[in-house]
């Protein structure tokens, strides 16, 4: 059968079936598709964002800060193909894996309003994992996708009509204003990455140059999702689905949420140093030259900034001369970098154009909640 | 196969756009941003394939962020220092101008000016090539400055020639955690350390220019880091005049150098200083101190970290003028207390921190120098010494840095 009859029925096919399962998921072993719809992980109709069939939504403990953008964070892989356990690093995703991560953000109560939206905490979305287009602005779209070679990431931008997004390898600076709930605004540069900056992140192993995910590890999964009215734990229900292989029995590693009040100060905030820093400051990542290492799986105090005096910080240490002085925030490198947005000083070094308010004030108490401790002259 | 499943994709698409009655608009262009070469360029390094030659034509260029490569057996080359510049003025995000973690990478004949971070940072590479590059902050020396112009680190067979770095706040041509590293020909001036060799392992700084610097060459070894430095000659550099007020920010380890240091070894190894014009560094031509100078102090930190400087050789350099006006309270009142109102401290200043545990000494060995004073750190600057016989003694020559490169 020629291929232009069978592309014409598909399509018409289609026209007349809007309401109707979209077509599967497609995996590019090669090559670099234009659009986020040739994927179709997710797909626009009906002025909603969808999730295709076996695309599985998931939320970590504690995000990534992004200026405040929501993320939208899926899942899929192909039929019969699961993840392996990993107590450590990120689960080990089959070839074929598509992780995507979508940021948004809320738009005022009036819908979309030039390039202002709303800086709120991020509650996840709808029941069924999808996102209602009259209420939130899509930004962009970013895949990483296991190939047969490794990882490959892929940043794609939304339309400002949100009706498709297109690669965008060498990344872009997006303006946008944020307004909070008392009517203050800021002005941010939200910075879409290109696909090398993408490895900054990712390449968290320095020496190999492979990139992997970042969130999906066990400890930033094991907690309890809401699946169809139902709360179940993340890694049982990936279990279920057939997506999670190899878990051992008993208690499986676990952060706590960066916020979560009932999680001790300490918890909170070495996990909240775990996911925003600790792809880099680790001894395999990008920042391993720093020496001060951030990541959980780190618990010498020295590595993790006690004391310890700063190597390449440059103007980054605020006239600060060590990372983190026990019992004072305000003499302290970390709260200084990570409350600053000057990109010769912040930290991350990526990833964010405002500071993360709330962030830095955990790490601000966190630090003078420890025991003080003189570091020297 | 591919062909056709494409097709019922892009079939699919429209289905799909037609559900909402809308079509599919082309990108979404930022109105703010890099235009024509520039955005040429980022694309060049995304899509480079080992062996290429990435050509910078002549001009200024301006970026809004930060560059990056990650593809092995690049070259960038442009037409000249003085002719292709790569901007970073009023830079929005990244923490550096070019950023390379890419082996067999070659940098040449440009220019990287005015990032907000670190001007071109190559990190866990081997075989880097710098020829011909200048880096600089164009407004002068200032704090907020970025803080190293040419930093590879974590690298190793290094070879940075005929370069220039101006004006950065921490140091002009800095190599960190690397092995086996030559430093030639170049030229830094108005940094606050002009060539910095730190952790470093096997690296010779040889025919360089340091000067207007607040320390000329500093071969420095750092605490809690992936190595300890090791083996570093630094010879035939001219090393004049750095006196610059020191606009490091506090708490970076360059912010202890006092203005007016020429060549400043601390807490390394193994190093040799030979053959060198050393002149007019006003606190003093060389000095040698202990991480305890730079306010390092917790011995339990430091692990098994060496703090003291050990088999240090100084021979037949050019050595003239001064240590007549030492920067820091310490250092001012230690001058006018053994030299008096005119004098001036002599060639070498010397901390005093040793290990009593090393039977035959710190091995510091000087020839040729005007003088040593050991300015008694540890006692608190009050007993300072003017005796030059505990450095009378000599050690083997250090071999030459071979990088096989034919």
């Amino acid at each position: 059968m020629p291929m232009r009859r069978i592309v014409t029925a598909l399509g018409l096919a289609l026209l007349a079936a809007c309401t109707r399962a979209p077509a599967p998921v497609q995996f590019f072993a090669e090559g670099m598709p234009e659009r986020l719809s040739d994927w179709n992980v997710v797909y626009v109709a009906d002025n909603r964002l969808h999730l295709n069939a076996r695309v599985q939504p998931y939320t970590l403990d504690s995000p990534l800060f992004t200026d405040y953008a929501h993320k939208l964070r899926t899942v899929w892989m192909p039929e019969g193909k699961a993840a392996h356990y990993q107590p450590v690093d990120a689960l080990d995703f089959p070839v074929g894996t598509i992780i995507s991560k979508t940021f948004y953000y809320p738009v005022p109560d009036g819908g979309h309003n030039g390039d202002v939206v709303l800086r709120t905490a991020d509650t996840g979305p709808e029941p069924d994992g999808g996102l209602a287009l009259n209420k939130v602005r899509l930004v962009e779209t970013r895949l990483l996708v296991r190939r047969e070679a490794g990882w490959i990431a892929l940043p794609y931008v939304w339309n400002t009509e949100q009706t498709e997004a297109r690669l965008m390898r060498s990344g872009e600076l997006l303006p946008l204003t944020l307004l909070a709930a008392d009517g203050s605004k800021e002005q941010v540069d939200y910075a879409v990455p290109d696909e090398n900056q993408c490895a900054g992140c990712h390449g968290t192993d320095l020496k190999s140059k492979a990139i992997f995910p970042i969130g999906p590890k066990v400890r930033h999964l094991n907690h309890d999702a809401t699946y169809a009215g139902r709360a179940e734990n993340q890694l049982a229900h990936w279990q279920t689905l057939g997506y999670l292989t190899g878990v051992p029995a008993g208690n499986l590693p676990k952060n706590p949420a960066w916020d979560d009040p009932a999680a001790s100060l300490d918890d909170r905030a070495r996990s909240y140093l775990d996911i925003n820093c600790g792809h880099c400051h680790s001894q395999k990542g990008a920042a391993r030259t720093s020496g001060m290492w951030l990541d959980a799986t780190t618990h010498d105090l020295l590595r993790q900034g006690r004391c310890k005096l700063p190597i390449a910080a440059g103007q980054g240490t605020g006239n600060r001369p060590w990372d983190i002085v026990p019992g004072k925030p305000d003499d302290s490198i970390l709260p200084y970098r990570m409350g600053s947005n000057d990109p010769g000083v912040m930290m991350p070094e990526l990833g964010r154009s405002v500071v993360h308010a709330e962030g830095v004030k955990l790490i601000h108490d966190w630090i003078a909640a420890m025991p003080a401790q003189d570091c020297g002259r | 196969m591919k062909r056709m499943r494409l097709g019922l994709l892009m079939a699919m698409g429209l289905g799909l756009a037609a559900c909402q009655q809308k079509s599919v608009v082309a990108d979404p262009a930022s109105p703010m941003g890099e235009q024509g070469f520039a955005t040429v360029l980022r694309n060049k390094l995304l899509d480079a394939k080992s062996g290429d030659v990435i050509e910078v034509p002549a001009g200024t260029f301006h970026f809004d962020r930060s560059l990056s490569l990650r593809v092995d057996g690049v070259t960038l080359r442009g037409q000249g220092m003085g002719k292709s510049v790569l901007s970073f003025k009023g830079q929005k995000t990244g923490a550096e101008g070019l950023l390379v973690n890419a082996n067999g990478f070659t940098l040449e004949n440009l220019a990287i000016e005015d990032s907000k971070g670190d001007g071109f940072k190559i990190s866990q590479s081997e075989n880097v090539t710098i020829r011909g590059v200048r880096v600089e902050w164009t407004g002068g020396p200032k704090t907020s400055n970025g803080g190293y112009g040419l930093y590879p680190v974590l690298c190793k067979n290094v070879l940075i020639e005929h370069s220039v770095a101006i004006g950065a706040a921490d140091s002009g041509i800095y190599v960190g955690q690397s092995r086996d590293v030559i430093v030639r020909n170049s030229r830094a001036e108005r940094n606050v350390a002009g060539i910095e060799i730190e952790n470093t392992v096997n690296a010779d700084v040889y025919d360089n220019v340091a000067t207007g610097n607040t320390g000329g060459i500093l071969v420095f070894n750092m605490p809690a880091l992936t190595q300890q430095g090791d083996a570093v000659r630094v010879f035939r550099n001219k090393v004049v005049e750095n006196n610059h007020e020191n606009f490091g920010a506090k708490g970076t380890p360059v912010a202890s150098v006092p203005a007016g240091s020429g060549v400043v070894i601390n807490s390394n190894d193994n190093i040799e200083i030979f053959d060198n014009d050393i002149t007019g560094n006003k606190t003093a031509n060389i000095i040698i101190s202990s991480v305890y100078s730079t306010g390092y102090k917790d011995d339990k930190a430091s692990g098994e970290f060496d703090p003291y400087p050990e088999r240090i050789y100084v021979h037949d350099n050019h050595l003239s003028g001064g240590g007549d006006a030492p920067d820091g309270l310490d250092l001012k009142a230690l001058k006018l207390a053994l030299y008096g109102l005119n004098g001036h401290m002599p060639d070498v200043l010397f901390d005093g921190y040793v290990n009593p545990q090393r039977k035959e000494g710190p091995q510091i060995c000087l020839h040729g120098v005007s003088g040593v004073v050991n300015a008694d750190g540890p006692g608190g600057y009050k007993n300072p010494s003017k005796d030059g016989k505990p450095f009378d003694c000599t050690l083997p020559a250090l071999p030459a840095v071979d990088l096989k490169r034919g």
